[in-house]
């Protein structure tokens, strides 16, 4: 069984940021492995080691930074990766159906049974990309999968879902499936040493528009974002200045008067 | 004329808080586009759940009888179907974990874009979504092309409907296609030795402790206060503290008389758990942490600089 997951690297904020036209300034942006995609790798390379999984791919839709994510995947046991990245898709901001459409023709490259990913993306949180896919490519899915076990004979994904307010969902899904995963499915585990210098040897293929059989025209976005700006504060936060000893002093104070600590 | 449809939202029998919000956001919609509301039912107790939804500016209600519970396909073939028969423009959805198992799917189904996590909507000419990003460190305005969207709104952001409406309710045949994804059943999770939904102060930590070993802080801090521990969810995902100690949408609704949040950025998931707090402190080095956006008390400061002291306070 092949297992694709679809892999971000995501953009944070520094805590001190400027905003610059309708994004970020990119020098106060800092770049990492999306925290739900690393849950999506351990639970495949985890299906790897218990002889399920025969190939585990990676695929990223991302500029040429993007590989030093990449290779964290790598070196916690993906075997391969695939880079889809073109000119054309610099600056503008891609939709849902956009990064469907890049990533449907790599399905049809690569034939996987399963496709994994997070279940949102933590820079711009659409929490939509591998629905949308499973849609497009007539995979069965689940959103939300905070427990996996594949049984592969029987062609079947039994998951939970994670529903509000502590309840879990008990589905069976047929295979081939697109499953966006929950943190907590497991306990990714960190790249060792001899990982990463293997990391090194292994393939990232880079693929533009033309290589995926993809114009321009067709992954054009419906988005576009006008505006971006600091959320005004609705509260009447009183911030507690000075240094730790008299902040915790105040705070004391404040906490006493609600009855705290009588 | 083009239509709205919203689509509800239940569960174990009962009709979801997010489903009103989402009638609300969707009424708007439909006066800003001269449209009508119309509102789809699924599953469940369809009779009973319509009489529920009749509320005050809702046009139609299509009750759709199929199963008991959340079946993505049943949704989404039933969605797609009546958005087709009632011309709708736009798809209005609760942005819930069950929303988003086929919202996304529904979209690629009706050729239509996605715009998720919506906490405001303006239509004028197109359609403008006010979305949040960077763990809600900046809002932005998304505008959207095209003259039909599915769109799923952020629980809390919109009034439930109230009122009594005049709706006609309508059964509606739908072909729902056999499914290759089953539910089997329904899980409590949780449960354990304290009841954090009890407690009238918790200290709450969050991953700016960094370290399991670090946890005795917080803990040393909660004894001195004479308060519970809770946490957000990387603290529980990480197996620091048990599950029933989680505090957010996923997690416990907690509404104690204080709430000190340490080293917790307010990721709206977690705040879902919390904002209804009576007293919210928050202790955080980042002073643009959404945190700060819904605390009544504030200190921008490190955790291991400010939590010592405090313990000493009350020693
Ligand atoms: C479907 C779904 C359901 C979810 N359900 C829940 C839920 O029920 N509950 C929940 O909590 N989350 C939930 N989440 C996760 C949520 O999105 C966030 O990832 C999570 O709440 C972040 O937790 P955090 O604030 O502890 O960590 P972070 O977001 O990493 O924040 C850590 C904070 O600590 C601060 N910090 C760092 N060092 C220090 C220091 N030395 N002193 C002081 N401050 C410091 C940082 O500035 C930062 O603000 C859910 C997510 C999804 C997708």
């Amino acid at each position: 069984m092949k297992v694709l997951v679809t892999v971000k690297e995501v953009a944070e904020a520094d805590d001190d940021f400027a905003i610059e036209g309708t994004d970020i300034a990119e020098s106060d942006l800092e770049y990492d492995l999306n925290e739900w995609d690393d849950y999506a790798v351990e639970a495949a390379v985890q299906l790897a080691e218990a002889g399920i999984a025969d190939e585990v791919v990676t695929v990223t839709v991302g500029p040429e930074r993007a590989e030093e994510t990449i290779r964290m995947a790598l070196a916690k046991g993906a075997d391969r990766a695939v880079r889809v990245w073109d000119d054309a898709l610099a600056g503008g901001f891609a939709d849902v159906a956009s990064k469907v459409d890049l990533f449907e023709a790599v399905v049809e490259e690569e034939e996987p049974d399963l496709i994994l990913g997070g279940v949102q993306a933590a820079d711009t949180g659409f929490g939509a990309t591998g629905v949308a896919l499973a849609e497009r490519i007539g995979f069965e899915h689940a959103a939300v999968v905070n427990h996996l076990d594949v049984d592969a004979d029987a062609g079947v994904a039994h998951v939970h879902r994670e529903l509000e307010g502590g309840v879990e969902e008990l589905t069976d899904v047929d295979l081939p499936a697109v499953l966006t995963v929950q943190t907590g499915l497991n306990e990714p585990r960190y790249a060792s040493l001899r990982g990463i210098r293997q990391a090194q040897r292994k393939e990232i293929a880079p693929k533009d528009l033309s290589d995926l059989g993809l114009s321009a025209e067709e992954v054009e976005s419906a988005l576009t974002i006008t505006e971006m700006y600091e959320p005004e504060s609705e509260s009447d936060a009183e911030i507690i200045e000075g240094d730790a000893g008299e902040s915790a002093g105040r705070l004391a104070e404040v906490l006493r008067d609600k009855g705290v600590g009588a | 004329m083009m239509s709205v449809l919203v689509a509800a939202e239940h569960r174990r029998g009962a009709l979801r808080d997010v489903t009103y919000e989402a009638i609300t956001a969707g009424r708007e919609l439909a006066d800003a586009r001269g449209a009508d509301l119309h509102v789809a039912v699924i599953g469940g107790d369809v009779d009973g759940f319509a009489e529920e939804l009749d509320r005050e500016g809702v046009d139609a209600i299509h009750a759709v009888d199929d199963g008991e519970e959340f079946d993505h396909n049943a949704y989404q073939a039933a969605v797609s179907t009546l958005a087709d028969r009632l011309d709708a423009g736009a798809v209005v959805l609760p942005n819930s974990v069950n929303g988003l198992d086929y919202a996304p799917a529904l979209a690629e189904d009706l050729g239509a874009p996605v715009v998720t996590d919506a906490v405001g909507i303006d239509y004028d000419d197109g359609l403008t979504v006010t979305r949040e990003m960077y763990g809600s460190k900046v809002e932005t305005t998304v505008d959207v092309a095209g003259d039909r969207f599915v769109i799923t709104v952020r629980g809390g952001e919109w009034a439930p409907a109230e009122g009594v409406g005049d709706a006609t309710v309508e059964t509606a045949e739908v072909d729902i296609p056999e499914s290759g994804a089953r539910v089997t059943g329904f899980e409590e999770v949780g449960g354990g030795d304290v009841d954090i939904a009890d407690a009238d102060v918790l200290v709450s930590v969050g991953r700016g402790i960094e370290e399991e070993e670090n946890l005795e802080l917080v803990e040393e801090l909660a004894d001195a206060l004479g308060a519970t521990l809770s946490a957000s969810r990387p603290i529980v995902d990480n197996g620091w503290l048990p599950k029933n100690r989680q505090v957010g949408q996923s997690g416990k609704v907690v509404t104690p008389d204080v709430y000190i949040a340490v080293g917790i950025s307010g990721a709206v998931q977690h705040v879902a758990g919390m904002k209804g707090s009576d007293t919210i402190v928050a202790i955080n080095t980042d002073p643009n942490a959404p945190i700060f956006d819904i605390a009544d008390y504030g200190i921008v400061g490190d955790l291991f600089d400010v939590v010592p002291e405090l313990i000493d306070e009350f020693a």
